[in-house]
């Protein structure tokens, strides 16, 4: 009797043991493999901006296979936060950094320079069926989504639309996007009527706007142009006519006010290492070419140079 | 509807003080049909689960599979969908759930056995039970928020690694394991106790030879849940790691990392519609890993099972 419970207690700790050491070995088993390079370039920032650094570093490591560039997602205002401590050594931004951060980071003795790598043209879309709308003015847009806007029908905006429905999908409150668009049409920051379908994912909002015929939503030309034979784009009239979003409206700046730049932030200590110094330089040579790949729009070419000159290479 | 009914039936019986031969026929015909609508009714649940999770099944894998082949398995992602592969946040994942199985099963066990044996049963240890089971359901972002604050930022100054991401993921599946092996160890007949008790055993030797064997394949399963969770978990590792785009497998628990959920989750949000095939593609390595790593416990479970029968 005393024997067999001994048997059956060694056999449970045996299974237990055994699961233990397969989880370590599983665990261990795999490190044999490694990066190997000693020298990294540590990005973390925005999410929107974070397909052009990944295409940039992709190219630049067939170059340079010794140096990893590990990109992160935490976002413009979390990749600040580590970027002003000197936790990172260039931050992806979709838009310009805070006086706040800028302080912090004087405080911290981090000394940083800024860099416009690509243009987004933010998109206002319609449902393939709305056959009325092809383009609004700055102020229409505002009178749909500014706070407190009560604009239930497309009538409402303008007296030639038909009274139909009209319903509301933008990306939600966390969002550069959000932030950029009301500040460039509402007139203020963080300033939207709330009454609209939100989602962080900007694919939800695709599909929100394909499968409603009164819908209008406003999200970054990539999730337009990939999705251009579901959706129609709106022009935008800033006072200088109706323009489209498309590469040359917004490579040229007159697709206006809703193109945004993105930003790179480079630590200007980590700009002295040779391959920081060789990746800055590849990114602003290459970005043009490659941000296009991905969906976005590059500067005129002369802009680039001006920031390479800029620099003491 | 069909409840309701029933309902009437049932009330219409009691009034009608008809015959008791008559009423027991009624009410004997009125169970056999409840009977019947039970039971549609369960099979209709059945049903909806499992067609709901065969759609899925089925929407994953055709999406997926067209990409899933050994170059996708062994390079790493690229902004081009069809030159992608999930090498890094694989083996990232593979890194992360052993590491957490590593703290997560002694800690969690010995716990259970603490409180459920040696503790003695007043106020503070149900405090403690009541404390545990609320940890089970608190949000895992807010375990990751804690990670980077208590493991990042204090324990490993500021160094993202996969030991900062597996500490965070014990915690958040430990509440998982405790209260699986509470129940375990719980459901030991106490009559083993006592014989072990009888034959002049102490408290450790009891814990040892009788309620740790009885209780094992109990605790096994809560082990395999909890590390399931741990697979799928996004949200604390997006806060801890950050990082999804990685050339490099860990090669050490000190090194950075990213896992299959972030790369997911990453791919997914991306405009081109190839990156969605190849997220489908990743769904299916991560059920791939799921399902070997259950495997591997179910098999130990039923082995052990089997030879205790004897």
């Amino acid at each position: 009797m005393q024997q067999a419970a001994f048997v059956t207690n060694r056999k449970g700790i045996v299974a237990l043991v055994s699961l233990l050491l397969i989880s370590a070995i599983v665990a261990c088993g795999d490190g044999i493999a490694s990066g190997g390079g000693s020298a990294e370039i540590m990005i973390d920032g925005s999410s929107t901006v974070f397909p052009i650094s990944q295409a940039v570093a992709e190219e630049f490591r067939k170059q340079r296979p010794d140096v990893q560039i590990p990109v992160g997602i935490s976002g413009t205002g979390g990749g600040f936060k580590r970027f002003i401590t000197g936790d990172t050594d260039i931050s992806n931004a979709s838009r310009q950094i805070k006086d706040v951060e800028r302080e912090e980071a004087e405080a911290n003795g981090i000394a940083f320079t800024e860099f416009v790598v690509a243009y987004d043209g933010l998109s206002v879309v319609v449902n393939k069926a709305n056959d009325f709308a092809s383009c609004l003015t700055v102020a229409e847009l505002k009178s749909i989504w500014e706070p407190g806007s009560k604009l239930n029908y497309w009538k409402q905006v303008r007296d030639e639309f038909p009274e139909k429905p009209l319903r509301l999908y933008g990306p939600d409150t966390d969002s550069g996007t959000f932030d950029y668009f009301t500040h460039a049409i509402n007139g203020k920051e963080d300033a939207s009527r709330s009454d609209y379908t939100a989602s962080s994912d900007d694919n939800v909002l695709v599909q929100g706007v394909m499968g409603d015929r009164g819908a209008i939503g406003y999200f970054g030309f990539a999730y337009y142009s990939e999705n251009s034979d579901l959706l129609d784009v709106l022009a935008v009239d800033d006072g200088d006519g109706c323009v489209k979003p498309a590469v040359s409206t917004i490579n040229d700046g007159s697709y206006s006010p809703l193109s945004r730049p993105m930003y790179i932030y480079v630590n200007n200590f980590s700009l002295q290492r040779e391959e920081v110094k060789a990746f800055v330089r590849f990114y602003l040579e290459n970005v043009g070419e490659l941000a296009l790949e991905v969906g976005y729009v590059g500067l005129p070419e002369s802009e680039y140079q001006a920031q390479i000159t800029g620099l003491n290479w | 509807m069909g409840y309701f009914s029933i309902q009437a039936a049932v009330r219409v019986d009691v009034i009608n003080q008809s015959s008791p031969e008559q009423n027991r026929k009624r009410s004997k015909a009125t169970r056999a049909w409840r009977d019947r609508v039970f039971v549609v009714g369960f099979v209709a649940a059945i049903v909806i689960g499992i067609a709901g999770l065969a759609a899925l099944l089925i929407d994953v894998l055709v999406d997926g599979l067209p990409f899933l082949n050994y170059d996708f398995l062994s390079s790493y992602a690229s902004r081009k969908p069809l030159e992608s592969g999930i090498l890094a946040p694989l083996v990232g994942t593979v890194w992360i759930v052993g590491m957490t199985a590593v703290f997560t099963i002694p800690i969690g066990v010995g716990m259970a056995i603490y409180l459920e044996e040696f503790a003695s049963k007043n106020r503070l240890s149900r405090l403690i039970d009541l404390n545990i089971a609320n940890l089970a359901g608190v949000p895992s972002v807010i375990y990751g928020l804690l990670g980077l604050a208590v493991f990042v930022q204090f324990l490993f100054n500021g160094s993202r690694n996969v030991t900062a991401g597996a500490l965070t993921m014990t915690l958040l599946v430990l509440p998982i394991v405790v209260i699986a092996s509470q129940e375990a160890i719980k459901a030991v007949p106490s009559s083993y106790r006592d014989a072990a008790y009888a034959m002049g055993a102490n408290r450790w030797q009891v814990v040892k030879t009788v309620v740790l064997p009885q209780a094992l394949p109990g605790m096994m399963s809560g082990i395999i849940l909890a590390l399931s969770r741990a697979i799928g978990e996004s949200a604390p590792i997006l806060i801890i790691s950050s990082l999804v785009w990685v050339t490099f497998v860990p090669a050490s628990p000190d090194s950075k990392f990213t896992v299959l959920p972030l790369q997911i989750f990453t791919w997914i949000s991306q405009p081109q519609h190839e990156f969605r095939g190849i997220a489908a593609a990743a769904i299916i390595v991560l059920l791939a890993v799921l399902l070997s790593m259950n495997g591997i416990a179910i098999w130990i479970r039923s082995k052990y099972q089997v030879r205790s029968d004897q």
